[in-house]
């Protein structure tokens, strides 16, 4: 520990005033703070301080993102051996390992692009600005590998992570100041510059090129079945699929044994997540559960109205298919872009479930109706919080009047 | 009144006193006139002269009656002086014996308000009353609609009052009879519903409420805010209750003797425990051999919103409570990623949050630097009023004055957030720029 201590104090004069590398200061601040909390001490009023900072935060969102990382990869191994070598799966004794190196060898690149374009752009951000480094991006940068789909290209994800760190972001004074969710937002970029990549039933297996395979996600299979002169036979089959035995049975979703995008299919490893969220307070629960009652409560209403095959879905199905819990634990709750009053966060939270279902039902050709919905919602979230305080504000008026 | 409070956290910290009193003189005492937040001083004594115990230091500029007085007897050993000669310090070299300045105070009770107003700022009684809005000396023109004592304090190792104040009755009820003929409003005594209120049961002329809750329920602003909130316009008085007691002694011996109970408490101290100390008393000499070796902060108040006693420094006018902590100026080789056994955050995110967190020993460090926003409703939970803090804060960033006001900020001081900046994750000056809100209004309504 002296010895790295003593390293950094050695070049540190290069960085400060009138050292020859002044100007990369902040870049030399990002890697003195990640490896030691600064000896700062308080200087204001408030002697002592909690301590939690911006960096835990991020760690530990990051920790609660694991789960599915690691569900991420096996699956994509899975999804890959079941479509190519079914029997290598129940043959190999540590198939388990084998399943998810393999997953890991094709997520880890998207990974590495992902943090190296991005805090590329914030690095550069940070020392033109003369401001420290943002921790913002470390979750982003994680959750952004995790919303895509496999085989989707690097330099793709990589235009992607610009886009958004740029546009989602710097142009409005970084970490923060975003009115967007910079994650979705990539998403989103790259849903409607290159549809090709993003969608389809060829991307979500790994090298599922070939027209060998079958890899629809569930979404997209329901999405067949919003159209007008839909035979009852194709229905059926579709529908069959949704079954205790098909490929997308409510086992199935709940495991997350189905295909989809990398970190979202399985609703258990973002359970395990949301718990990590929830214990350390980190997560909003509000948003969280209003979000989840929101999108049961569309999803119930489609149920009973039942004007078409996807709507026949039971509601617990509904929301275990897709992005929508991941979406909710992790998208919605990005404490920058959501609402920030508490009664807000409610609000806030029960329209992004609404609406995300019912974008998923009524538009086929926006299956992730929930990335939508909350992207929707973030432009949102600054009026819901305007009319919460607008009514304290009114309290206060009238109390004079009294 | 009942008033329950939810939101707020109390912070445990080893070395609160031991309810043991001793009596303590020191050779200097000070007065600041820094402690009085916006008041332009000028000083009526020079180096070297001698005064008695009641004699003026130094008056204020605008309203030229208010006198700020010796809290002892003895010679003006120095009067420091900071940035633009800006008036620090007037440390008075006190004599071993207390000589006071006596004043006439037979028949006080038939005197008008005006004469009685007039007894109060010559005698330094005045300096201490407080008014909301601003945290400030209170108005000499403007009538409060209502007076408030909070007689306990919840914030972190704090004196007890119930224990302070149990022999000085007679004093305070004094205090309580002349301070009420200033307002036709009501005098509000808030007790904490849970302790023995016995003592201020007796109180006649008084309303009693019980507040119930954590941490900021002791704070006065959050006590006004649920009793009888602030609007624009109005004035609320704020006494501390060993005021009350000086006000009451003043009126039964003609002498101006603000002697106090305070708490000596901090993990870093030997023997926390209570003194009797005249006001303003030496904080160095009074620690002295009290204090574990080492590189500590010395606080003049609690750890939320004290200020630091430099060496060889004096305690604050308002202080009922001196606080000793380690300093935390060191380095942690990836402070942020470690499991974080021992540290206190209010999050849960260390695994300290699953063991018991009560005498906790809390040093300096900042535990990260400062960010732009970033987590929400960290404020709301420490906050218990129908105040918007963060909209707040972020109004008195962009200098909005109507905003501020239509967000409330009448209603608050820098104390009543000072939770909010214990457990900023973006580690913002929370109470520095709330107090710049508050001098912008005041500057912009007057």
């Amino acid at each position: 520990m002296s010895f790295l201590r003593n390293t950094l104090n050695k070049v540190k004069p290069h960085f400060l005033k009138g050292g020859k590398l002044e100007k990369l200061y902040p870049a030399y601040d990002a890697f003195e703070t990640f490896l030691f909390v600064p000896n700062h001490t308080t200087s204001t009023k408030c002697h002592v301080r909690d301590s939690i900072d911006l960096k835990r935060t991020m760690g530990t969102i990051i920790l609660a993102l694991i789960p599915c990382l690691i569900f991420g990869c096996y699956n994509i191994g899975y999804q890959y051996y079941s479509q190519f070598d079914p029997t290598f799966i129940t043959q190999n004794f540590n198939s388990f390992f084998n399943l998810f190196l393999y997953g890991l060898m094709k997520v880890f690149p998207m990974i590495v692009v992902s943090y190296a374009v991005g805090l590329s752009i914030e690095f550069a951000f940070a020392v033109f600005r003369k401001h420290p480094v943002n921790e913002g991006y470390l979750v982003t940068g994680m959750l952004i590998p995790l919303i895509f789909p496999i085989d989707c290209p690097l330099w793709i994800v990589a235009l992607s992570v610009i886009f958004a760190v740029v546009i989602g972001k710097e142009v409005f004074g970084g970490t923060g100041m975003n009115i967007l969710n910079p994650a979705l937002l990539a998403r989103g970029f790259a849903f409607f510059a290159y549809p090709t990549k993003l969608s389809g039933d060829k991307v979500w297996v790994s090298e599922g090129g070939s027209d060998a395979i079958s890899g629809e996600t569930a979404l997209g299979e329901l999405a067949t079945l919003v159209k007008d002169n839909v035979s009852q036979g194709h229905i059926d089959s579709v529908l069959s699929n949704f079954n205790n035995d098909g490929a997308y049975s409510l086992l199935n979703s709940f495991l997350g044994f189905i295909p989809g995008s990398i970190g979202e299919t399985s609703v258990l490893a973002v359970l395990f997540g949301a718990v990590i969220l929830l214990m350390t307070g980190l997560g909003s629960w509000r948003i969280m559960f209003s979000a989840l009652i929101g999108g049961f409560f569309m999803a119930s209403i489609f149920y009973f109205w039942n004007a078409n095959g996807f709507m026949s879905l039971n509601p617990i199905h509904q929301l275990c298919i897709g992005g929508f819990m991941f979406a909710i634990v992790f998208m919605a709750t990005d404490p920058v872009s959501a609402a920030q009053t508490n009664r807000g966060k409610l609000i806030y939270g029960f329209l992004c479930g609404f609406l995300g279902i019912m974008i998923r039902v009524f538009n086929p050709a926006y299956p992730e109706g929930i990335m939508l919905a909350i992207l929707f919602m973030n432009v949102m979230a600054p009026l819901i919080d305007h009319y919460v305080v607008e009514a304290s504000i009114k309290r206060r008026m009238n109390r004079i009047k009294i | 009144m009942e008033v329950k409070i939810s939101n707020g956290k109390n912070i445990s910290l080893k070395g609160s006193a031991k309810k043991i009193i001793s009596e303590f003189l020191s050779t200097t005492y000070s007065l600041k006139p820094v402690d009085f937040h916006g008041l332009k001083p000028k000083l009526s004594i020079k180096v070297g002269e001698s005064i008695l115990a009641g004699d003026s230091l130094f008056f204020d500029k605008d309203f030229e009656k208010i006198h700020f007085v010796s809290p002892v007897s003895g010679k003006i050993e120095r009067i420091t002086r900071g940035n633009k000669r800006k008036l620090l310090e007037i440390v008075i070299k006190a004599n071993k014996k207390n000589k006071y300045k006596k004043y006439n105070i037979s028949g006080y009770e038939n005197y008008n308000n005006d004469k009685l107003k007039d007894l109060f700022f010559k005698s330094g009684l005045w300096s201490l009353i407080k008014q909301r809005p601003f945290s400030i000396i209170a108005d000499p023109i403007k009538v409060p609609k209502s007076i408030f004592i909070s007689c306990f304090d919840s914030s972190p190792l704090a004196p007890d009052y119930n224990f302070i104040l149990s022999s000085k009755e007679k004093e305070f009820q004094k205090g309580i009879d002349v301070i009420s003929s200033f307002c036709d409003g009501k005098v509000h005594l808030n007790v904490d519903g849970n302790s023995d209120t016995s003592f201020f049961k007796k109180i006649q002329g008084t309303q009693l409420n019980n507040f119930y809750g954590p941490h900021p329920a002791g704070n006065v602003g959050i006590q006004i805010h649920h009793i009888d909130p602030i609007n624009k316009g109005d004035i609320v008085w704020v006494i501390s209750p060993q005021s009350i007691v000086t006000i009451g002694n003043f009126f039964l011996t003609g002498k101006y003797q603000n002697y106090k109970t305070i708490a000596v408490t901090g993990s870093e101290l030997k023997k926390p425990q209570y003194f009797n100390v005249f006001q303003g008393v030496n904080a160095f000499e009074l620690l002295k051999g009290n204090v574990i070796s080492g590189n500590k902060r010395f606080i003049s108040g609690n750890v939320l919103h004290g200020d630091v006693i430099e060496k060889n420094g004096h305690v604050g006018f308002f202080e009922d409570q001196i606080t000793v902590i380690p300093e935390g100026d060191y380095f942690e080789l990836f402070g942020w990623a470690m499991p974080g056994t021992k540290k206190y955050s209010f999050s849960r995110a260390f695994l300290s949050s699953f063991f018991n967190q009560k005498n906790l020993v809390l040093d300096t460090n900042m535990h990260g630097e400062e960010r732009a926003y970033v987590v929400s409703g960290q404020y709301e939970s420490v906050v218990p009023m129908d105040i918007f803090p963060v909209q707040l804060i972020k109004s008195i960033l962009v200098e909005d004055v109507e905003l501020m006001e239509k967000l409330g900020i009448y209603e608050v001081a820098p104390e009543d957030f000072a939770l909010c900046e214990f457990a900023c994750t973006s580690k913002m000056p929370v109470q520095e720029i709330l107090r710049h809100g508050l001098d912008l209004v005041k500057k912009e309504c007057s």
